[in-house]
């Protein structure tokens, strides 16, 4: 899960985590009590749809204003390592 | 020599939809030339607390394409997020949709030479572009990359074709269909070169009649129909070659290398299926009643197959002349324009298609986009089939309005080239020249056929060059009958 | 008696009466920002120049139309550090993104700043929200005003404590478990989860985004009523924006519980909650029904779920909406790494705090295939379960009467190493979260001297009638003018 989700986490951080995870995961485990053979599952609530917007263009930002916040940029670029 | 293996392939189709704005923000759709990073805003560079907002033409381009496609439009599609980490996915997720997508269930028809086929498409959905990587030199060895979001959250139709194509070269050919309908419903440009029209395939091999299925391969970094056929043709061999001498077929991702004409192995990517799909809840869901799909129905232009029979059956043209003709939704219109106008449907057939196409060809421009309006190539080619222009004249008079611009018909009066048939006008001329020729009038009814030949000339010398001499040759004979 | 300890409305007057300008307003709570909040730790950030700037642009409105402009005009506020600020860093608490200046602001902020408000700076909160005891910020911790030794709740736990301290006229924080109404309870304050879609969270750095609510943090209910008023209603920027009208929020303020039937949750009084917060909570309910309500017991039986249920949703979205913190874009990034892999770790590694962690890889856990259908599709039912409990009980009570928390602020410290303990704290206000309905806690009474709120639900979009039941409550418990001491063991 730390690889997954690019934690990076060290040794000793991996167990402690898998530990309190493991603590979670029991506790969450208490769903499988729940009756849900009658019901569809909610991802949202409000009940809304197709909400949309016209196709118009509107000005956003310049490349400048892009990249103001980037800590490595090159040439109006964003730098990252290369992908091994 | 080896048992025979059959492939098994099936293409996926990403398509950028030509929308003015962005998938789920107002950048423009159209990013091609800006300088980098310069088509952006606070969304789709993925900047923390901001939210997608769908654009409606999309979604309506997707569902006629779908419409296109034989595809059923479900009631209600959602959209999910596709996580993985990549430096070209601002938000670290991709906003697409898993298992309820737009459209389902369609086919598409095809000919590959003179067969037509049928492959299914088991979807058509929607999603973002990511953004595009740059390399400092060559992409293994340089240690960095840069990131351009120019394309960031351009609308992505994908369109997931099942594993029914049954050879290398049919897999062009199914491309070369699907490119022309997405043309005709004008929401993709079909440009594979830049990349808004892209491909990937899958493949595998089995016996001939086995049902089961061998451990797929998909191709990556095809960027025309040629390296799709030949990256198809690499595979089946490689593969063919792999199980002829006892070996598996790893199941990966390969790319297709146009240099070097293979495919290599692409590193697996870690935990590649794991993209944690799930309800995308920035979004609601949308609901698309029946309504509104007829209406859409309704709306869709005629179709590439359904045109070229058309034109076949109403103007008589040839089924080559036909293909040709309707390649494209605005040559086909050229076309029926031209005769419209007048022309007959035959000449104007091969004058577009031998002529002004070869000369659109050499000059990468669309018929439909040409300088020539329709109406002066009807004119031309009825001067042509009144015998008012030869041949060899309207052609070097179309290349030239072709490239100038100039109006064709002003090119031909200017030139003089107008060939003068009206038996009416003739009789003028005729008439004057007998006057002034009264010996060779004589000469000739007493037998002397070279008399008609300086009369002829007379006449021609009237009309300075532009009577119709074969008209001219058949009124003095009418007027001078012997006995 | 300072300024800032007066309601909004008063202070209104008095702007227009020409008593006191917003200058001097802005200058009396940034003077007391400087007095007092190096010991509670409020603010992560003052923006007294574009305050003073936005005090003056008031006062010019104000003398050029007196009768012209909002009520909010010339109010002195504050933002969680989750809602982004134009031009003003913005950092969600955690170092990963540290010197983030956002070149947008948050819809609920923009609409503030354009009623006349006069922001003061960003309030301190747990990690991108991720806590119920503010310990979780990646730069201070925030301490309770009315005993400094304790939590003020989170993860709104600035915006509690800079209206309890009167720092600010008002707040907004967010709201994704209970994560405004249980600080507004630990501080003595007004607190508002509006429902889902109410108000716009463009801008809202999101945690859980189908759970997600920015709310207002204020002294009284009309207060609050005032500032909910101001930033509610349809947003083009969110989809998820309810485009049903928000109507006078303020129209049942004094209409009294009379005739009211207000549910009692059997679930939620059988729960083993402090006796200081039950006998005020009891107090309060009857006064409730001296006032003309009547109790009704109702059952929402799927209670004991949706701990579980919020548990597994929220760290997904979680994994999914903290992936953008990739060091790429903006933050501090990454300094040595040479190939990608490595740069997203050590960004992520450096930049993400504990609890943060956790929920990330909870997060991942329970989306991944072979766990999804146990875990995150069954929470998703559940969530309906809990949604359908609501709505039965809607049908028969015009709202629900409860504590917002089990017990009053606890000890700073004595819930951080155990991540369940923490999470049982908001069993009584992530409910509503699950369900995407109304909620207020507001202050009923003090146990042992620390405050301990009352918790109004309403049905979806019924913050007007939250806001009745909650004004009869805030006017027989007489103690949202208490001030706290600043003291304690701290």
């Amino acid at each position: 899960m730390s690889r997954l989700a690019r934690l990076g986490l060290t040794g000793d951080e991996l167990a402690e985590l898998e530990a309190q995870l493991k603590d979670i995961i029991e506790a969450v485990g208490k769903l499988s009590q729940a009756d849900i053979s009658q019901v569809d599952p909610t991802t949202q609530v409000g009940g809304l749809s197709n909400a949309m917007r016209d196709d118009v263009v509107v000005p956003g930002l310049s490349a400048e204003q892009a990249l103001a916040n980037a800590p490595t940029t090159e040439a109006g670029l964003l730098r990252v390592p290369a992908i091994q | 020599m080896s048992a025979p293996w059959e492939p098994v392939i099936g293409l996926e189709v990403h398509a950028q939809l030509l929308t003015k704005s962005k998938m789920f923000c107002g950048c423009r759709a159209q990013y091609l030339g800006l300088p980098p990073n310069s088509n952006t805003c606070p969304v789709c560079l993925g900047l923390p607390g901001t939210l997608p907002v769908m654009n409606s033409r999309a979604v309506e381009f997707t569902i006629r394409t779908a419409l296109a496609l034989n595809c059923r439009i479900p009631e209600f599609t959602k959209f999910d997020r596709k996580n993985y980490f990549y430096p070209d996915l601002p938000k670290g997720y991709q906003i697409s949709q898993y298992d309820l997508p737009l459209s389902v269930d369609g086919w598409l028809e095809f000919e590959v030479g003179d067969r037509s086929v049928r492959a299914g498409i088991t979807r058509v959905h929607l999603e973002e572009d990511a953004g595009t990587l740059h390399h400092a030199g060559e992409i293994h060895t340089s240690p960095f990359s840069l990131v351009d979001l120019n394309r960031a959250g351009v609308p992505l139709m994908e369109i997931v074709g099942e594993p029914d194509l049954r050879a290398p070269e049919e897999a062009p050919a199914y491309l070369a269909a699907l490119r022309q309908t997405l043309m005709y419903l004008g929401v993709n440009d079909g440009n594979m070169e830049e990349g808004s029209l892209r491909c990937d395939a899958n493949i595998s091999l089995r016996r001939p009649g086995a049902t089961a299925l061998g451990a797929k391969v998909e191709v990556k970094n095809m960027n025309s129909f040629r390296s799709i056929q030949r990256a198809l043709e690499y595979e089946c061999k490689r593969q063919a070659d792999l199980l002829d001498s006892g070996q598996t077929v790893a199941q990966e991702t390969r790319g297709w290398s146009d240099l070097e004409q293979v495919t290599v192995s692409q590193r697996s990517k870690e935990e590649a299926q794991e993209y944690r799909y799930f309800p995308e809840p920035d979004l609601p869901p949308l609901l698309v009643s029946r309504d509104q799909v007829e209406e859409l129905r309704r709306g869709l232009p005629e179709l590439p197959q359904a045109k070229r029979l058309r034109l076949r059956e109403q103007y008589g043209i040839s089924a080559d002349q036909a293909r040709i003709i309707a390649e494209q939704a605005g040559d086909a219109d050229y076309y029926e324009q031209v005769v419209a106008a007048g022309a007959g449907p035959a000449a104007a057939a091969n004058w577009q298609v031998q002529n002004l196409q070869a000369l659109c060809n050499a000059a990468r421009v669309r018929v439909g986009e040409c300088k020539v309006p329709a109406v002066a190539l009807a004119e031309l080619v009825k001067l042509v089939e009144a015998d008012r222009v030869s041949g060899s004249v309207a052609k070097e008079v179309l290349a030239e309005a072709f490239a100038s611009g100039a109006n064709l018909i002003d090119l031909v009066v200017r030139r003089g080239l107008t060939q003068v048939s009206d038996s009416g006008e003739l009789m003028k001329m005729v008439e004057q020249a007998l006057m002034g020729n009264q010996k060779a009038a004589a000469d000739y009814k007493a037998g002397n056929d070279r008399a008609l030949g300086s009369l002829v000339g007379a006449v021609m010398a009237l009309s300075q060059g532009k009577a119709n001499p074969k008209v001219v040759n058949q009124l003095l004979r009418e007027r001078l009958p012997r006995p | 008696m300072s300024l800032l300890e007066e309601p909004i409305a008063e202070l209104g007057r008095r702007l227009r009466r020409r008593e006191v300008s917003a200058v001097e307003l802005a200058q009396a709570a940034l003077g007391a920002i400087h007095a007092d909040d190096e010991r509670l730790g409020a603010f992560l950030r003052t923006t007294e120049e574009s305050a003073l700037a936005q005090a003056e642009a008031a006062d010019r409105r104000l003398r050029e139309e007196p009768d012209g402009g909002g009520p909010l005009l010339g109010i002195p506020v504050a933002y969680k550090d989750v809602l982004c600020t134009k031009g003003v860093e913005t950092t969600a608490a955690s170092r990963i993104l540290a010197g983030f200046i956002p070149p947008y602001s948050a819809t609920s902020v923009r609409r503030l700043e354009e009623a006349g408000a006069v922001g003061l700076g960003k309030l301190n909160c747990d990690e991108f929200a991720m806590g119920s005891s503010n310990e979780n910020s990646a730069y201070q911790p925030t301490r309770n005003p009315f005993d400094v030794g304790r939590v003020p709740g989170g993860s709104s736990g600035g915006s509690a404590v800079a209206v309890a301290a009167r720092f600010a006229c008002a707040t907004l924080g967010s709201d994704t478990g209970g994560s405004i109404r249980l600080p507004a309870s630990f501080c003595g304050v007004v607190g508002v989860k509006p429902s889902y879609g109410r108000v716009s969270r463009y801008g809202l750095i999101a945690f859980a985004s189908s759970l997600d609510q920015v709310g207002p943090l204020t002294k009284t209910v009309e207060d609050a009523a005032l500032v909910l008023q101001v930033i509610a209603g349809r947003d083009e920027r969110d989809s998820t924006t309810s485009p049903a009208p928000v109507g006078d929020l303020r129209e049942l303020l004094a209409a009294g519980v009379a005739g009211m039937r207000l549910g009692v949750p059997r679930e939620y009084l059988d729960m083993k909650l402090d006796p200081g917060v039950r006998a005020i909570y009891e107090t309060a309910a009857a006064g409730l029904e001296e006032a003309g309500a009547t109790l009704v017991p109702v059952s929402l039986p799927s209670t004991e779920y949706a701990l579980a249920a919020y548990y597994v949703i929220a760290p997904a979205e979680v994994s999914s909406n903290l992936a953008r913190m990739d060091g790429v874009r903006f933050g501090p990034g990454f300094a040595a790494a040479t190939d990608l892999t490595q740069a997203y770790e050590e960004a992520r590694h450096r930049g993400f705090g504990d609890e943060v962690r956790r929920r990330i890889a909870l997060g991942t856990y329970v989306l991944s295939s072979g766990y999804y259908d146990a875990y995150y599709l069954r929470a998703q039912k559940v969530r309906t379960l809990v949604a359908q409990d609501f709505e039965r009980v809607f049908q028969e009570v015009d709202a629900i009467i409860s504590p917002t928390a089990p017990t009053p602020a606890f000890a700073l410290g004595e819930r951080v190493g155990n991540p369940l303990a923490m999470y049982a704290t908001d069993i009584l206000t992530l409910p509503a979260n699950l369900a995407g309905i109304s909620g207020v806690s507001v202050p009923a009474g003090f146990a042992d001297g620390l405050p301990v709120g009352l918790q109004v639900l309403g049905p979806y979009l019924g913050e007007a009638t939250c806001f009745r039941v909650a004004a009869a409550v805030e006017e027989r418990a007489d103690v949202w003018r208490v001030l706290p001491a600043l003291g304690g063991s701290g």
